[in-house]
């Protein structure tokens, strides 16, 4: 019996270093999915950014490498000035041109999510002030999978949630304290016959 | 009450019903991929099949968006019967995103690190793999010329693309980059103004001609050419992203055989030798930097 879902990805902005911080804090440390993040980061932004955040988390934490095997429990951050992008079983990296005005862009990781995983990729994407994103969650749900968009009443900067509520029929929209419940009942899930 | 009625069970099987039509939809997108690479393989003898298929998937599908194909099948159909079809989609498969003294820490490093080894050889041979339009080329020229390394010096500077390389030969590079290229000249620690090294006409960039005088910009493709011989450094950066594991181990081999005895080695910031077979034929001399170098 195999579970339903193989993969966790978040995208966030402005406002996620905090965001990420309390919902990695609420996971249990052996989170049955790998989870990989882009956090929108200057191209000039060092290894304090997933030192803050391997502090906050119970799973272990790092910057991808490229390819780099998807192992579970792990969580995995997008490098500045790379993109990242996932394939059936590793991370991969591009220095191909910037995507909505960022590299890392979270629709470049989404979008190659849903091709390498198709319905079996659960999506968060929260607080951000840009509509990165947005796209990217429109292919995972094309493509079956499950999306959940933090409520932009509770994100710090609503624009990039709000945007992707208005354009993708989203799964769940939940404040931040509730995501990673959600996470963790979705984990469990098995694949229906 | 619950039966065939209940309007949750309708919705689970809905969902059921859906996601097995997405998951049928996403098997025909990966067999119409398989199709199309096989025929550029077949068609024209250049093989992605090695390629990393994430971004390599990525780059068709924005093919397709701005040459306005629907299908990956139709665009399968038309670059087999129109040749400039197939011209432009090999051009769009290509990377061609390069900066001068990208990572300047890594050319801080190599200024403290490897230039001391060079200047213990009477000529240095060196290699840049996958140069696209050489604006590293000429950084790591302007690099050597400062350490007074550059007139002993010959410089192999190769990519597949041949349009590429003219640009290359050129020197010139939009001016609108020098700002950005200045601030990492100086973190790369440069010794003099990057605008002694340019002549501004129009919006370009001029390099001096000179920095080039020992380079030789000549066509190699890592996939499918032999290497060459007793490099004594080896560049290739944020090349092998590109390529799946077989391919990246092919050209790390490929590598390791064409540098002489403790050669040097430099990769992008985020590839390494971890994740590939030939982890233990270097080592490091910054991890960091991802500065190796052949152990034997």
């Amino acid at each position: 019996m195999s579970g339903r879902y193989g993969l966790v990805v978040m995208g966030t902005s402005t406002g996620g270093l905090h965001a990420l911080t309390r919902l990695l804090a609420a996971l249990p440390a052996r989170y049955s999915l790998p989870i990989v993040i882009v956090q929108h980061r200057s191209k000039d932004s060092d290894e304090r950014l997933p030192a803050l955040l391997q502090v906050a988390s119970r799973l272990p934490l790092r910057e991808a490498e490229d390819k780099e095997p998807l192992r579970s429990p792990g969580v995995y951050l997008g490098p500045p000035d790379y993109h990242l992008l996932v394939e059936p079983e590793s991370l991969a990296l591009s220095t191909e041109e910037v995507v909505t005005y960022s590299r890392p862009s979270i629709d470049v990781l989404f979008e190659s999510a849903s091709y390498a995983f198709g319905s079996a990729v659960i999506a968060v994407l929260l607080t951000g002030a840009n509509q990165d994103g947005t796209r990217g969650l429109s292919q995972i749900k094309a493509r079956g999978g499950y999306v959940i968009v933090q409520d932009p009443a509770s994100a710090e900067s609503d624009f990039m949630p709000r945007h992707a509520v208005k354009h993708v029929a989203v799964d769940r929209v939940l404040p931040l304290e509730k995501i990673a419940a959600e996470l963790v009942a979705r984990a469990s899930e098995t694949r229906p016959g | 009450m619950t039966g065939i009625l209940d309007p949750e069970i309708w919705q689970t099987a809905n969902d059921a019903r859906e996601r097995r039509y997405a998951e049928a939809t996403t098997e025909l997108e990966r067999l119409e991929m398989e199709l199309l690479l096989l025929a550029i393989f077949r068609h024209h003898g250049f093989d992605f099949r090695s390629y990393a298929q994430a971004s390599l998937h990525r780059r068709v599908r924005k093919h397709m968006e701005t040459t306005r194909v629907p299908t990956i099948s139709r665009l399968t159909e038309l670059i087999l019967h129109e040749p400039a079809a197939l011209q432009r989609l090999l051009h769009d498969l290509s990377v061609n995103v390069t900066a001068m003294f990208r990572d300047p820490t890594f050319f801080a490093e190599f200024r403290k690190t490897v230039v001391p080894l060079l200047r213990t050889y009477p000529t240095v041979r060196i290699w840049h793999a996958g140069c696209s339009t050489g604006e590293e080329v000429y950084a790591m020229a302007i690099l050597l010329e400062e350490e007074g390394l550059y007139e002993r010096c010959r410089i192999y500077a190769t990519d597949m693309d041949s349009t590429v390389l003219d640009h290359a030969r050129q020197g010139i590079f939009p001016l609108s980059r020098m700002k950005e290229y200045t601030a990492n000249y100086f973190l790369g620690g440069g010794t003099r103004s990057l605008s002694d090294y340019y002549t501004a006409k129009y919006d370009g960039a001029l390099f001096a001609p000179r920095l080039s005088k020992n380079v030789l910009f000549t066509q190699h493709n890592l996939a499918m050419d032999r290497g060459f011989s007793e490099f004594n450094v080896i560049l290739c950066r944020n090349v092998l992203i590109y390529f799946d594991r077989g391919l990246k181990d092919q050209t790390l081999r490929l590598f390791s055989d064409s540098l002489t005895k403790l050669g040097v080695l430099c990769l992008g910031r985020k590839e390494s030798l971890r994740f590939s077979d030939l982890e233990h034929e270097f080592s490091a001399l910054s991890e960091r930097e991802r500065i190796y170098r052949r152990n034997k």
